[in-house]
């Protein structure tokens, strides 16, 4: 790919009452330039999914740019649902592989708490189908609870079926200071949580929270110059399927997720047995199950078994969720793309601490939006 | 105010008037002008007979902003009987009677109401198919 | 009051109609009479009914006369664009401005080219409107009009219209005699200024002069067109074989059935209030269509409607052989009824919207 990563910034994910969504979006952005050792870049790529609806603030290029003290810059704000922060980054390496822009900077915010209650629920369904599934009350929840029902019903399984993922993400967020939700999980209290939309429980389902995280890249000659470890971009691919469930060919199959692995894998020239580890949307259960099955680590209806086997486990055979995923480290809707980005980015640099898969040189994230219409794979590579 | 969004919809919402893909035949709804199956152009229309089965459904407790007043409510992806697969409300049914293959069949209902003083929309839910056909 | 001839009253198109159509709708829900008096008695005294149907929280009239007319209709087997009216009588159409009555049109798919009104006159608006219809197609107008009598009725919490105050109703599509399912012979109407109930605008609930809503109201008003109407077409009761008439509870109907000398094996069938309670306009209306499911050819039926303020509809009606092949098509006015799910008075709180939230 010829593009680099040479800086790294993320936030806390929580409630953070008394923080802005510029505030946010500047926190990320400065711990990613002081980690690059830099104090602008050439063009500012800003994942979003809700200001305006939530904070009634759009245009956030231009408003992340000027308060991040780069006024002038060349800014932009990038939606694709919960996407935003993944397709935010695929800007930004557009941007340098197309030799226009030296220097990107790609931050992924999300201000979830300007609002509380029903509107934020229903700010998260601004990402379905508004006049044929939202218009029916159909939440981002409901649709996870759809794909989970037909799953369970397809390949005969109870909710507890789907406990190991939930399991995996607190125990690997437990390592993570940043996350927001640092306990254990009981398997045994999985099922019983209080249902968010009958099959999806509170364990089912990753917690809105606020946050950001923030990307920097530049070309790979460029990264050699200016950090120690730069991470190299091995993949990057965008694929999209229909919003609407009821539109897909085949309800159970993430295409798009596929289709963007496929394109990545083949641009990073690897395999699915030489990545180490996969930072995939697991916002609900069911769709951590359905990514893998999509990425081709599980046959179809298999997924839920590498949950169950203990396979996803920081010594497992595909670690998923290092750091908590959206489950427990917190899913702060435009902003979880790149908090993915920056979780894998820490594995290959060996910064990951407590949460660090040993060895890791390859890693793979992938950002849904809307359960899967929008798929935004990343392969990172350790530069050689 | 929300008016013209849901008025142009009413031939939708109000008898599931969808397409028929002029080349490969598949039925569609929602009509969406490109066939799905096959991209020619689909624009001949189609009403639907409203018959299908339960194919995944959920019920909604944490409701969005302007259905709050019904929940919890359900919601299902229904398998028509002439094939695609819509999102719709399922009504007259406690959530403990509902099971995948179940047949429903489509009632016009209130879906959401746009305030005290907006308008009332409605549109199409499905409720389990009524068995009884004959007089008594 | 003046004198008047009942034979000069009757009212008779110039070209016979019929009924092509018919179709009933009853919600799923009931509460019982004695739940609402353990709420407002303790369960001490009597009840006007076993119980009463009550809509769900997505369903309102206009939702209710849909189903209704899509009966009417599978049952008339006619393309809808033949239809040139579209009429819904109502005491609770869902807006205060903008007709029920477009919003049902354009569900059948009778837009368009057609007439649509609501109509209101307390519990006789939808046979009004059947009136309307039979004079729409009876001069030559139309070939069809849809007459639809539909209600979610509100009681003031504890009076005693709760008891009663019902959600259901009908809807009848009126076409030439040779398409009908039964024929109209004529009918009557008796209308006087007579303040037994009302709902003032604004009002979330009507109010009513109690007692006086019988003799001087009810009784005066349906006995006074039922016999005004078999007079005009030299009828006896001996000649019908059913009778209908508007049902606020179970004893009124019933007193002016047996007033007039009517036999019970006559009104029991149409008479639907103590399972539904009482539909309002759709009162009558539904009556009919109990009786349209399980009419002979031949069977004659007197139906009379009663709305407060007040006047009495009153229709007679004999059946066709068409009407064997046609009421199977659609889920009869018993299907409905048994199709039951009972309700507390809480869960009646809230699907009637009383909670204030």
């Amino acid at each position: 790919m010829n593009v680099s990563i040479i800086g790294l910034g993320q936030t806390e994910v929580k409630e953070m009452w008394d923080t802005s969504i510029r505030h946010l979006a500047w926190y990320a952005i400065e711990a990613a330039l002081d980690d690059a050792h830099i104090s602008k870049v050439d063009a500012l790529y800003v994942g979003n999914m809700l200001s305006g609806e939530l904070s009634q603030q759009n245009h956030l290029g231009a408003l992340v740019a000027d308060f991040a003290g780069m006024r002038g810059v060349e800014a932009v704000t990038v939606e694709a649902a919960d996407a935003s922060g993944g397709m935010a980054l695929r800007q930004a390496i557009l941007a340098v592989k197309s030799g226009l822009v030296e220097t990107a900077l790609a931050v992924g915010v999300e201000k979830m708490t300007d609002q509380t209650g029903s509107a934020v629920t229903a700010a998260m369904a601004y990402g379905l189908d508004a006049d044929y599934e939202a218009m029916q009350g159909l939440t981002l929840a409901g649709m996870g609870a759809l794909l989970m029902r037909r799953y369970m019903f397809e390949h005969g399984l109870d909710v507890a079926d789907f406990a190991g993922f939930s399991v995996n993400a607190h125990a690997n967020g437990a390592a993570n200071p940043l996350a927001m939700f640092r306990n254990r999980l009981k398997p045994e209290r999985f099922a019983s949580a209080p249902l968010v939309a009958d099959p999806v429980n509170l364990f089912d389902m990753a917690p809105a929270a606020d946050g950001a995280a923030a990307v920097i890249v530049t070309s790979r000659e460029k990264a050699m110059d200016m950090v120690p470890q730069p991470v190299e971009i091995a993949g990057s691919a965008v694929a999209t399927d229909t919003i609407a469930l009821h539109d897909r060919r085949d309800v159970l199959w993430l295409q798009a997720a596929a289709t963007s692995v496929q394109k990545a894998l083949a641009q990073a020239g690897v395999t699915t047995e030489e990545i180490d580890l996969f930072e995939l949307h697991d916002s609900f259960t069911v769709l951590a199950a359905l990514s893998l099955e999509a990425a081709g680590f599980a046959g179809r209806g298999e997924g839920w078994m590498l949950a169950r086997d203990g396979e996803i486990g920081r010594n497992g055979r595909i670690p998923i969720s290092t750091f908590g995923g959206l489950k427990a480290r917190g899913n702060p809707m435009g902003a979880t793309g790149m908090y993915q980005i920056v979780e894998v980015a820490r594995q290959l640099r060996g910064q990951a601490g407590e949460c660090q898969v040993e060895g890791a040189k390859v890693g793979m994230a992938q950002n849904l939006g809307t359960n899967g219409a929008t798929a935004v794979t990343h392969i990172l590579r350790v530069a050689e | 105010m929300e008016v013209s969004r849901h008025w142009r919809l009413q031939a939708q919402r109000y008898q599931l008037v969808g397409e028929t893909c002029d080349s490969c035949g598949v039925k569609l709804f929602p009509p969406r002008d490109v066939c799905l199956e096959c991209e020619a152009p689909a624009q001949e229309l189609y009403t639907f007979t409203g018959l299908g089965e339960i194919y995944s459904y959920t019920t909604i407790y944490d409701a969005p902003a302007g259905f709050e007043h019904n929940a919890p409510y359900m919601v299902a992806l229904i398998k028509l009987e002439e094939g695609p697969l819509v999102t719709a409300q399922l009504t007259d049914m406690d959530p403990s009677e509902a099971q995948i293959g179940m047949p429903v069949e489509m009632v016009t209902r209130k879906l959401r109401t746009d305030g005290e003083e907006g308008m009332i929309v409605y549109g199409y839910k499905f409720r389990p198919a009524v068995k009884e056909l004959t007089a008594v | 009051m003046n004198a008047y001839n009942p034979t000069n009253g009757l009212m008779k198109p110039d070209r016979p109609v019929g009924i092509a159509g018919y179709g009933a709708y009853v919600p799923r829900y009931r509460i019982p009479a004695a739940e609402i008096s353990r709420m407002w008695t303790g369960g001490t005294g009597g009840v006007p009914i076993k119980e009463k149907a009550v809509n769900g929280l997505d369903e309102d009239v206009a939702t209710m006369s849909i189903e209704a007319a899509r009966n009417a209709m599978i049952r008339a087997q006619i393309n809808p664009q033949e239809i040139r009216a579209v009429w819904v009588g109502s005491e609770s159409h869902p807006y205060a401005v903008k007709p029920t009555s477009t919003i049902v049109a354009e569900a059948i798919g009778a837009v368009p080219n057609t007439q649509a009104a609501d109509w209101e006159f307390a519990c006789k608006a939808g046979t009004e409107a059947m009136q309307a219809a039979i004079a729409f197609v009876g001069s030559g107008m139309a070939r069809y009009a849809l007459s639809i009598g539909m209600d979610t009725a509100q009681g003031r919490p504890g009076d005693a219209l709760e008891y009663t105050a019902a959600a259901g109703g009908a809807a009848v599509l009126i076409g030439p005699a040779d398409e009908s399912l039964a024929l109209i012979e004529g009918s009557y109407s008796f209308v006087t200024d007579t303040p037994d109930f009302w709902r003032r605008a604004h009002a979330d609930y009507p109010s009513h002069g109690d007692r006086f809503t019988g003799e001087p109201a009810y009784f005066k008003h349906v006995l006074g067109a039922a016999e005004a109407l078999m007079t005009a077409v030299n009828r006896t009761p001996a000649d019908y074989r059913w009778a209908v008439f508007h049902q606020p509870n179970a004893k009124f109907p019933e007193r002016a059935a047996q007033a007039l000398g009517f036999a019970p094996e006559q009104f029991k069938t149409g008479l639907l209030s103590p399972r539904i309670g009482n539909t309002y306009s759709g009162s009558t209306m539904i009556g009919l269509t109990a009786i349209l499911d399980v009419a002979e050819p031949g069977d004659r039926i007197l139906m009379v409607s009663y709305g407060s303020g007040a006047g009495s509809d009153a229709f007679d009606l004999q059946v066709t052989e068409r009407l064997l092949e046609a009421r199977g098509r659609a889920i009869s006015t018993e299907g409905y009824i048994a199709r039951r799910t009972e309700i507390d008075y809480a869960t009646y709180t809230r699907y009637r919207d009383k909670l204030k939230m």
